[in-house]
């Protein structure tokens, strides 16, 4: 395993930043400012391939920034599990872009080069969390991600939306606070703050400290919208889909569960979770979030929120992967980052297109609809299958994974967790499925209109879709096998 | 003899030349005040960056006034602490002298504008004496010529209120000057000297005279009320919000800063640390005055209906964690404070610049009138932001480069209550400065206005010569965060001299 | 017992008066409501904080400080202070000016020189 000093790693994040000043001064001519955003996330998709080769065959690229604190850089270094992250943010930021310029046009909406300058500038601060090489490094990003991505939520600016924001605020802010603290803590325990595979922070305090600062850790990463603190994720609902899509799948929750998978193995290390017990806490947690998240879901008519609980319930999967301690939940958890990130697009979308198309938010109202536009419910159907955990899309792949890892890692009840909350998911996205397609509307005048969405929005929900059945039929490429180097890498040092 | 030599004394000299100069030709043309002071403040800029460096190449400069060597004569001493502070204040009062321009045109009427410029040439002469002199009493001189020409520019505003906010920080600040006299007297009766290195060496001896410890408690107290600790921080609120604006940026950035390095230079180069911490602590009870006023500060500044009470109140939150980094006084934390030093006054000169910009184009800084400015003061409302999110501490702006160092410091030093209460400060500080953001950016500008046309026909951008110094200041706050590592090479050789060190 | 606390009265008188006066001037700066009334108060302070100075750089038996017979071996009083007082008078002369010219404009503006009234009066305003 060799590192490559290069700027590469800075180049993928220096493209968005650019960008979003373009899109700054091309506000007025509104098909340029957009032709930047689509060109700047090709560029960034493409640099982000670029690496793609080196990282599999085991290298790592590496760049110092600049120093900082004693102690620590501000550095970057892209390895295997931080590349997973960019690969399913570059490419869904593409995607994604696409469909945002449909769902305002088609919307009309408001400040659009805002819009348009933030996501730029979130998506620059979520591969810069990716690609981090410290705590201290990563914790800058994760405030940027915090800060720029409150105008994107409190976006159509109604006292609803305002209040909203400052609840999202109030949540984010707080956990950047307890998370400092961690970076803090863990910098006078150990005098570094650089990720090291397997851990390195064994011994180097007492068992309650070190608790403790899991602990910290976890408030710190709020955005894993665990339970209880998991509130700001359905508030923030009343963004537009396309932020909402950002938020849940691409950048803002995984960037937190990204976090804390990142403390697990490159921080504390396995064995040490072990040691400290952390390993029950998270699964209680876990556990705990993804049944509740699960029937909180069951009572939403909203589909948005529906769905927005059904993200609480499926990042709790991997927090859950990563309690386990063993290698097969480890690698559940991983994979679980881009699988659920593609299926859950593939929903947020389908909710957009229908709220385009149809002017239509709440379950109730969208009896039928799937007649309408059957490309979209289909989909919509497909991914939800994928979340369950049926073939032929990706979703049991994770399943499997953290099925075995919980067999593996001696928790077989953590195995009833999993299938309780897999039946639990059938049970509020079925009827979604029944009623979109098999029930008859209220009033056949309403849907007189409703036909696809427009082509911009309707061919990323078709590619998001097909990602994921590609997933299951071809895992390895790439993220099963960035996937395998990643826990190759943090199980190496538990070995002696 | 070159003239790098004598830069030291040229700083004090050509400041005071000029501020004669001024009232000599404005009393025949008052349109040639603005460019003599502006030269003026930009070459004393220039000297003390030349000065740092000098510093920084060659060690500690003593300049002897006169060539008459100390005790009997005066010094002008430049060591890598005051060099730094040096180039920050002037830094700001360059910054503000450009700012100044329009600003005064609007708030001061023409009669005072020649007295307004001869004022603020003496309070920067005033201010860049008391920071690089040697000599105590010559402090307290600059301190007086400082606060004199402070009392006058605080009341030369067209506001009425501004009389009465002059007045009260006249009566407050002559007590503390008073109470700055004892103490130097006392002092002066216990060691037969005013020279601060020979006092350093010479009070050890005398560390359990109840003379030294009332000196000690005279200064301490004297410079508290100048510094705005809380609680004796009374006369701030009123005074930064009646002067005009250019005044409040002068006096919120340099004024206030160089009143926290003399009583930094007190403490820590006359009275040592041996003093501070063994023979009379009052670290520990420095520390918690420090956090008190972080967050009653904040709690403050959140209740306040007024754009520049509320950054008033901001302030006395800001000079809570400069004092915190004395309380604590590990070499971490007082790199903090120090950054802190420069940082706060960056950042709070760009906030105030923008409440003065806002005063410039609408007449008004209530917050319920700036709904919706965002729309027509872009460029404003960004720069409130950047500088606001440094005030809040979001990385990688100066703002948290200054705070990682003090909760760095405390938790280091085991103070790990204190450290929480200083993060709780910075989500205080979010909220009001989230205050202005959301009225700002969000806030409807058709819903409060009504029937007054008279707003919106005058809202438009600052002119660029406001706009330029308040945009740089900005810029300023991320670069200085991003390139913190060229700072902390002044910063660094500062804390340790002020703990004892080289 | 009451000749040791006449003893350190009697011996230290100066810094006695001094501290005297200056609590009768800060008391006059605090607690006094008219305006002219706290500014001497608080040149009663001021000028207490000189007699201290001056009062101890007195030298028993000693002369003016000017050049003699006996030359630099002359037993004189100290001139430091003084010197140091004469600055500090200076100043506070300067501080009553403008005090006393912001008192005038702000009769002018309100039309009252009294504290309470003051406050309220600008509170209306």
């Amino acid at each position: 395993m060799t590192d490559i000093n290069g700027i590469f790693p800075a180049v993928v994040i220096a493209i968005p930043l650019f960008a979003s000043a373009l899109i700054l001064a091309t506000g007025r001519h509104e098909n340029i400012r957009e032709g930047v955003t689509i060109t700047a996330a090709v560029a960034m998709l493409g640099a982000v391939l670029v690496m793609l080769p080196g990282v599999l065959a085991g290298n790592r690229y590496t760049l110092t920034l600049l120093p900082m604190v004693p102690g620590s850089d501000f550095a970057l270094k892209v390895d295997a599990f931080g590349m997973v992250f960019a690969l399913v943010a570059a490419s869904l930021f593409l995607l994604n872009s696409f469909y945002a310029i449909g769902y305002m046009r088609s919307l009309q909406e408001h400040a659009q080069t805002r819009f348009f300058f933030c996501l730029a500038v979130a998506i620059a601060a979520a591969i810069g969390i990716a690609f981090s090489a410290n705590l201290l490094t990563l914790f800058i990003f994760y405030e940027i991600l915090t800060i720029i991505t409150y105008p994107l939520v409190v976006h159509v600016e109604t006292p609803e939306a305002m209040k909203a924001g400052r609840k999202y605020l109030a949540y984010l802010l707080t956990g950047g606070i307890f998370l400092l603290s961690a970076v803090i803590l863990t910098y006078i325990l150990t005098g570094t703050t650089d990720f090291v595979a397997g851990g390195f922070l064994a011994g180097s305090g007492s068992h309650l400290t070190l608790q403790i600062l899991f602990i910290l850790f976890m408030v710190g990463f709020v955005k894993a919208a665990w339970m209880p603190a998991h509130g700001w994720l359905p508030a923030a609902m009343v963004a537009p889909t396309p932020v909402s899509a950002f938020l849940h799948a691409v950048a803002v929750v995984t960037a937190g569960v990204f976090g804390i998978v990142r403390i697990a193995g490159w921080v504390f290390g396995m064995d040490l979770m072990a040691m400290l017990g952390l390993g029950t806490l998270l699964a209680v947690i876990a556990s705990f979030t993804i049944i509740v998240a699960s029937l909180f879901a069951l009572a939403e008519d909203n589909l948005k929120r529906r769905l927005a609980y059904s993200t609480v319930s499926q990042l709790s999967y991997i927090l859950l992967g990563v309690s386990m301690l063993s290698i097969a939940g480890m690698t559940g958890a991983m994979a679980h980052i881009p699988i659920h990130a593609f299926l859950k697009i593939t929903l947020f979308f389908v909710a957009g297109a229908v709220i385009v198309s149809a002017g239509k938010e709440s379950i109730s109202e969208m009896k039928g609809i799937g007649r309408k536009m059957p490309v979209t419910a289909i989909m919509f159907a497909l991914a939800a299958i994928g979340i369950c955990g049926l073939p032929p899309l990706s979703g049991i792949i994770s399943k499997i994974y953290l099925a075995l890892g919980a067999v593996e890692g001696g928790v077989p009840i953590l195995l009833l967790v999993i299938i309780v909350s897999a039946v639990l998911n059938a049970a509020y996205f079925f009827p979604v499925i029944y009623t979109m397609f098999f029930e008859i509307p209220d009033d056949a005048g309403t849907l007189q209109s409703v036909s696809e969405p427009p082509l911009t929005m309707l061919v990323p929900i078709v590619l998001t879709a097909a990602v994921s059945v590609l997933i299951f039929f071809f895992p390895s490429m790439p993220f099963m096998d960035l996937i395998e180097i990643a826990i190759a890498e943090i199980t190496h040092q538990v070995l002696p | 003899m070159t003239l790098a030599d004598q830069l030291p004394v040229l700083l004090i000299a050509i400041s005071i030349l000029a501020s004669l100069l001024i009232l000599a030709t404005g009393w025949y043309d008052r349109r040639f005040c603005y460019p003599i002071a502006l030269i003026t403040i930009l070459s004393q800029f220039l000297a003390s960056i030349v000065i740092l460096l000098q510093v920084l190449d060659g060690g500690t400069i003593r300049y002897y006034l006169g060539n008459w060597s100390p005790p009997l004569g005066i010094e002008l001493v430049i060591d890598s602490f005051n060099g730094f502070i040096l180039v920050a204040i002037l830094l700001l009062a360059a910054a503000t002298i450009i700012y100044a321009r329009r600003s005064v045109e609007k708030e001061i009427t023409p009669e005072k504008i020649v007295s307004f410029y001869v004022l603020f040439q003496l309070l920067v002469t005033g201010l860049v004496g008391m920071t690089i002199t040697g000599d105590l009493f010559n402090l307290y001189v600059f301190l007086e010529i400082s606060s004199i020409a402070a009392y006058t520019l605080i009341a030369s505003s067209r506001r009425s209120h501004s009389y009465v906010a002059g007045f009260n920080y006249l009566i407050l600040g002559s007590i503390a000057a008073g109470f700055i006299l004892l103490g130097i007297g006392n002092l002066y009766v216990t060691t037969g000297t005013l020279n601060m290195a020979e006092l350093a060496a010479m009070l050890p001896a005398s560390y359990h005279l109840a003379t030294v410890h009332s000196a000690f408690l005279f200064l301490i107290i004297g410079f508290s009320i100048k510094v705005a600790f809380f609680p004796l921080h009374l006369w701030l609120p009123d005074a930064y919000t009646e002067s005009p604006s250019a005044v409040t940026v002068l006096i919120s950035t340099v004024m206030a800063k160089v009143s926290v390095y003399a009583l930094f230079r007190i403490l820590f180069t006359v009275f040592t640390t041996a003093y501070i911490i063994d023979s009379f602590p009052v670290t520990g009870f420095i520390l918690l005055m420090a956090t008190v006023a972080i967050i009653a500060g904040a709690v403050l500044a959140i209740a306040q209906e007024d754009l520049k009470r509320m950054l008033a109140y901001s302030s006395i939150s800001q000079i809570g964690y400069i004092m915190f980094a004395l309380g604590v006084t590990n070499e971490i934390a007082l790199e903090g404070g120090i950054l802190h030093i420069l940082g706060h006054a960056v950042m709070k000169g760009c906030l105030f610049m923008v409440a003065g910009v806002i005063i410039y184009r609408m007449g008004t800084s209530r917050l319920s009138d700036m709904k919706g400015l965002s729309k027509t003061m872009p460029i404003s409302c960004a720069a409130f932001a950047l500088a606001g999110a440094s005030m809040i501490g979001i990385p990688p702006t100066i703002g948290f480069m200054s705070k990682y160092y003090l909760v760095l410091g405390a938790f280091e030093a085991g103070l790990w209550p204190y450290a929480v209460v200083l993060l709780i400060g910075s989500l205080l500080a979010a909220i009001y400065i989230w205050r202005f953001i959301e009225i700002a950016y969000f806030g409807d500008p058709h819903g409060g206005h009504g029937g007054d046309h008279h707003g919106h026909a005058t809202e438009r951008e600052a002119p660029l010569s406001m706009l330029a110094p308040m945009v740089g200041l900005a810029l300023l706050c991320l670069i200085f965060g991003i390139f913190v590592e060229v700072l902390m090479q002044a910063v660094a050789p500062a804390a340790l001299l002020l703990l004892g060190g080289a | 017992m009451i000749e040791s606390f006449f003893e350190l009265f009697l011996s230290r008188y100066n810094y006695w008066m001094a501290i005297i006066l200056m609590l009768i001037g800060l008391y006059a700066l605090i607690a006094k409501q008219n305006l002219v009334k706290k500014i001497i108060g608080l040149n009663i302070f001021q000028t207490a904080i000189y007699l201290f100075y001056i009062s101890f750089a007195e030298v028993r038996g000693g002369t003016a400080p000017i050049y003699t017979a006996e030359g630099v071996h002359a037993l004189y009083v100290n001139p430091l202070p003084h010197v140091l007082i004469l600055t500090a008078i200076v100043v506070g002369v300067s501080v009553t000016a403008v005090a006393l010219s912001l008192i005038v404009r702000i009769y002018e503006e309100y039309g009252v020189l009294d504290e309470d009234e003051l406050m309220q009066a600008v509170r209306g305003r």
